[in-house]
Formats: C-alpha cells, structure tokens, sequence
C-alpha cells in the first residue's frame, strides 16, 4: 500500500515536471502568442468544454475510434485464431498480413476517402484497417506460444479438440489478444488524427485543422491535450484488463 | 494380471537432415495393476519418449502398447500424466478449478465435481487453497495441485515423468512419502521415470533400468522387496538394494558422459 502510494506520488510528480518544463519554457524561453502557456491553453479547454464544442469533436473522432476497433478486433481475433492453428490457413493468409501491414494506414488515407467518401465509411475503414493487422499478428502468435503440456494435458485429461481450444488455447492466447489490442488502440489514434487533418467535417484533427487557419494555437493545444488525455486513458484501462486477467500468470504485460 | 502391456516398441525421429535417430529398440514391459514401477535411465536414454508413448502423445514407430488388453490411440483420460514443470497448469484456473478440469471435460454434475474436487485436494494436503491459482503456489505445491488434478479424473493409471525433479531436496523428500501414502490409498498403478536411484529404491516396487541411448531398451529389472522402515536411505537393506541398482546402471552413465562428449 505504501509502495504504491510512493509510486503514485512519482507520477504525479513526473506529470507535473512536463507542465513545468512547458510553462517555463512558453513563459522565458520563447515567449510568443505561437507557443501558450499552460494557463491560457487550461481556460480555452474550460471554455469549450463549457460551450460544448470540445465534447462534439472528442464524441465524434472517439465514435469513429471505437467502431473501427470493434470491427478490427471482431474480424482481427478470429483470424489470428485461425491463423496460428492451421498452418494451411496460415500460409494461405501470411501473404495478406505479411504484405498489408508494411503499408500504413496514413498512406491508405486518399484512397479510403476515394472509395468511402468524406465521412464516416473512411475513417472507419481506416481504423479497421490499422488495427486489424496487428490484432491478428498477436492472436497468432499467442495461439503458437501456448506450451504443449497444457495441451498434452488436456488431452489426457479427457478434452477434445474442440475443448482443448476453448478451455485451453483461448484462454492462454487471451493476454496476447490484449497486447495486440492496445498496441491497436495506440495505432488508432494516430490514423484517426490523420485522416481527420486530411478529409473530415468534423473530430479533433478536424479542430486541428481549422484553429491552423485563424491561428488558434491555444485551440491547437487543447486538441492535442485531448488526443494525449484519451489516449493515456485507454492505455490505461488495456494495462489494468491485461493485468486483472493475466497479470498474475502470464509473462505478457 | 498386467494392466500395460509393451512388446518390441521402437520410436525413430526423422531429423530434418533426412537422417534418423533410434530413440528406443524393441522395448518391451509388463506393468502389474496396483504396482508402482520405477522405469530408471541416464539422461538421453529414452525414458522421457517411453512414457510419451505409454501416454499417446507420441506414437510408437513399430511395436504395440495395450493397456488391459487393448491398443492405446492417443492420449486418453485412463491415463493421467503429471509433468516435471508447471508448464502443464493453466495460469487462469484456481487450485480447484485445475482439480474440476478433467470432470468438467467429461461431465458429471457440478455438485458431483466439487465434492471430488475437494477430497483429492485435502488428499495431497491443500485442503482450503482451492482458491489459489498456480502463480500464488510454491513448486511443491504446484506439483500436489498436478498429482490432485490427475486423481480427481480417476484413471487407471499415472503416467508421472520426473514430477519431484525441479524441486528443492526437502520439498522433495516430503513428496516422495506423500506420494507413497496417496498410492498406497487409492492403490494406483504408477509409471515413474526417474534418473535418481534414490527416489526408486524409496518409491518403487520394481524398478527397470534403461540402457544408455540411443536405440535404448530395458537392461534389467530389480524387483525392491523393502518394508517403510527399510525404505530410508541409511537401512542395510535399502544400501544392498541400492549397490544391485547401482552396479546396473554405472557402466551404462559412463556410456552415456562418453556419447555426450
């Protein structure tokens, strides 16, 4: 209890380090309306968060977030499943996975817009699409990782094939899955921003963009602030599902 | 009456040079219902793959195994295999789900299982750590959770491949003599591979010497006629029986340093 009291207290001190370091930073070193304080970036949150903009965009892109994810890890674990335990499916689908995933999401951007159009069919599109990949890598690797005593037992404890693969290889591989999971989650950030920056009506890149024109840099640092807050957050909640399921016996954190 | 049967099994591996390796030749051995048989070789000599056959995970390259009678096909819950690591224990289960595992497999009712589940708990001395999962258990009590899991499921047989080998002598000691008291009240036929003639002499009621590997097969039996008294390690008896096993293997763990080498 103590020692994670003193651990939560380095935190807490390592996160008010970053803001001390920018507030000096914004205040002496270069002291221009291009670079805020984190006073002035703190009231601009609070006015749109009061006025209700910020809630609008961080719905929309976290909406777009969390559809894409769903669809990825929907079609990502049954795939990483099938992959890492049948080696003809395997082979069938590596040049697939092999050859897709060298290819980022970001560059996939003009093409989604062009075949889904400016709205949401892109953006979740390319969330499916950069989160499906890595899931899929993970699960499979989870399922091959599984040791043969856990099967071997089962086995001659009386499961079947069938038993042995939802009581024995789904479980183990459940830790991998999260892994894959939150690296995704981490990969869904970064190409939401970027499509939105590129083709969107609305959502936090979106709010990016258009503080740019009217030179809003404080509106630029809310939005970032955001984007490092969610994600932090869902971080989070990865690390603790990774650790409350597996933690106590799996060497995946 | 015997309850395994081996003739002449041979099992080759066919390295991915395209060459062979002789594992064992023409094994053959008869295990008594009841007894509790020591099978005892050096390192590399094939004990491992015999108890691998024995269990169906591997199958045999020629010769037959039966188990009362008929042909074993893969591994099956007559016989329960308790491993030498902890790797066989499944992280996500609590000590009495791991014990349940094997019933829940195979179906009897839930009241059914935890009353099982519980007695063979309490049997290898975890009685009240039902709730635990592996991480939160010491090697010896890992192995007990293995041994308890294996029993529940009720098999004709225990297939136990050096179980006490990773743990600390004491541990060790302890669990020989609770391995002995458990056999002796549910008078399970045991196969036990070992490479410590100790732990034979203390626990078997025949032990089969291997010869070195490869293309290894049983060199000779020695029947171990001891009482519990006689059973400790500074007993005349358990000396002279101890020499008779000794004088077998020797020649052999020098045939096996010089292949190593």
């Amino acid at each position: 209890m103590r020692k994670s009291l003193s651990n939560f207290g380095f935190y807490i001190v390592g996160f008010a380090s970053l803001f001390l370091i920018w507030y000096a930073a914004s205040a002496w070193l270069v002291s221009s309306v291009l670079f805020p304080t984190p006073w002035k970036v703190l009231l601009k949150a609070i006015e749109l968060a009061l006025d209700g903009t910020l809630w609008d965009q961080v719905s929309v892109s976290l909406m777009r977030i969390a559809s894409g994810f769903a669809g990825g890890t929907l079609i990502g674990i049954p795939l990483g499943l099938a992959i890492g335990s049948f080696g003809p499916v395997r082979r069938l689908l590596e040049p697939y996975t092999e050859f897709l995933r060298f290819i980022p999401a970001t560059a996939m951007i003009t093409v989604a817009v062009i075949w889904f159009g400016i709205g949401e069919g892109s953006k979740i599109f390319l969330i499916i699409y950069t989160t499906v990949f890595i899931i899929i890598l993970n699960t499979a690797a989870g399922v091959s990782a599984v040791a043969p005593n856990k099967i071997r037992a089962a086995r001659s404890l009386g499961a079947g094939p069938a038993q042995v693969f939802f009581f024995v290889a789904l479980p183990a591989t459940v830790p991998y899955i999260l892994t894959g999971m939150r690296l995704a989650m981490a990969n869904s950030f970064v190409t939401i921003v970027a499509a939105e920056l590129v083709a969107a009506n609305n959502g936090l890149g979106r709010m990016i963009w258009d503080s740019r024109m009217y030179m809003l840099v404080d509106q630029i640092f809310v939005a970032l602030l955001t984007l490092g807050l969610l994600g932090f957050t869902a971080d989070r909640l990865f690390r603790w599902g990774i650790y409350s399921f597996a933690g106590r016996f799996s060497p995946v954190t | 009456m015997s309850l395994v049967e081996l003739s002449q099994v041979s099992k080759v591996y066919r390295s991915l040079q395209g060459s062979d390796y002789v594992a064992v030749r023409d094994f053959s051995l008869e295990i008594q219902t009841g007894e509790f048989f020591c099978l005892l070789g050096t390192s590399g000599c094939g004990k491992t793959t015999v108890l691998n056959m024995v269990a169906g995970f591997e199958p045999v390259s020629s010769g037959d195994i039966r188990i009362s009678g008929r042909p074993i096909s893969g591994p099956a819950a007559d016989r329960g295999v308790v491993f030498q690591g902890d790797d066989s224990l499944y992280g996500w289960l609590t000590a009495l789900g791991t014990v349940e595992f094997g019933l829940r497999m195979r179906g009897p009712p839930a009241a059914e299982r935890h009353r099982k589940a519980h007695h063979y708990l309490e049997l290898v001395g975890l009685r009240g750590q039902g709730h635990k999962h592996p991480s939160e258990l010491s090697g010896g009590m890992k192995q007990r959770i293995q041994i308890a899991r294996v029993l529940a499921n009720e098999p004709q047989m225990l297939l136990m491949d050096e179980p006490f080998a990773a743990l600390d002598a004491h541990t060790r000691a302890d669990m020989q003599r609770e391995l002995k008291r458990i056999c002796r009240s549910t008078g399970k036929t045991v196969l036990f591979i070992t490479h410590d003639i100790d732990e034979a002499i203390i626990l078997a009621d025949r032990i089969g010497v291997m010869h070195a590997g490869p293309a290894s097969k049983l060199k000779g039996i020695v029947e171990v006629d001891l009482g519990d008294a006689e059973r400790e390690r500074t007993h005349d008896r358990f000396v002279a029986t101890y020499r008779k096993v000794h004088e077998m293997i020797r020649d052999e763990v020098a045939i096996a340093l010089q292949r190593a080498q």
